[in-house]
């Protein structure tokens, strides 16, 4: 089987979930799976006006890109589409899309699960907080579970 | 060469890029650190704590004992947080 080549999508305007897995699926018969991760903002209890999304223009593409590329290697998909949005977001603004499928579950679930940990560890973003107050908050701090997640991919 | 910086280390630093000409003898990520820890001490501040900044050469990830290697772009940054 020839890997599937993945569409990664660096934007600062919103998408539609709906197109993304319709581009994943329309025209083919061997699709039986569709997983979809969409990560938003959250306002963190009412004190978050929105969230400044920094990245690394270049490397933010071509390191997903390299993560993709690896999910495609190692199941066997037939498609797999990833979107991350930078500049101000604001809660219950979407900021992340991982759209995988493949013929039977497991790996599509795999594969989108994969993707999202490898990328919040190694796409370079960064997250800024503005709060409600007017006040520029603290730019957000890796989470070491971040890492941890790494380990059952090993 | 250009020098490329992102989130709270751009923001100490007071800028995201700078040309730079970078001694010879410097071979890895480490060295270059070393390096730019005698360009003043903002540098020595943000690279005080070993490990806290990560490194990209050529916009990819690179360990500290790596070599630079032919590099027309080295990036700072801190542990990401996208997603």
């Amino acid at each position: 089987m020839v890997n599937a080549v993945p569409n990664v999508r660096i934007q600062a305007e919103d998408f539609d979930i709906g197109t993304e897995i319709s581009a994943i699926s329309d025209g083919r018969n061997d699709v039986g799976a569709v997983v979809t991760f969409s990560g938003l903002c959250r306002d963190e209890g009412g004190t978050l006006a929105a969230l400044e999304l920094e990245h690394y223009p270049g490397m933010a593409e071509a390191e997903i890109k390299r993560i993709a590329e690896k999910a495609c290697a190692r199941w066997p998909l037939t498609g797999l589409r990833v979107i991350h949005r930078f500049g101000k977001i604001a809660p219950g603004e979407n900021i992340v899309l991982v759209v995988a499928a493949s013929s039977h579950r497991q790996a599509a679930f795999d594969g989108a699960s994969y993707l999202m940990d490898y990328l919040k560890t190694r796409a370079p973003f960064w997250k800024k907080e503005h709060l409600k107050d007017g006040s520029s908050g603290e730019w957000v701090s890796a989470k070491d579970a971040d890492n941890e997640a790494l380990k059952r991919w090993e | 060469m250009k020098l490329l910086y992102f989130s709270w280390i751009r923001e100490r630093l007071g800028k995201g890029e700078e040309m730079v000409e970078l001694p010879k003898e410097i071979k890895t990520v480490g060295e270059f650190l070393d390096w730019l820890k005698t360009r003043g001490e903002e540098f020595e501040a943000i690279l005080e704590i070993p490990e806290i900044v990560r490194v990209a050469v050529d916009q990819e990830h690179r360990n500290y004992d790596e070599l630079l290697g032919d590099a027309r772009e080295i990036a700072l940054f801190p542990p990401m947080t996208g997603g």
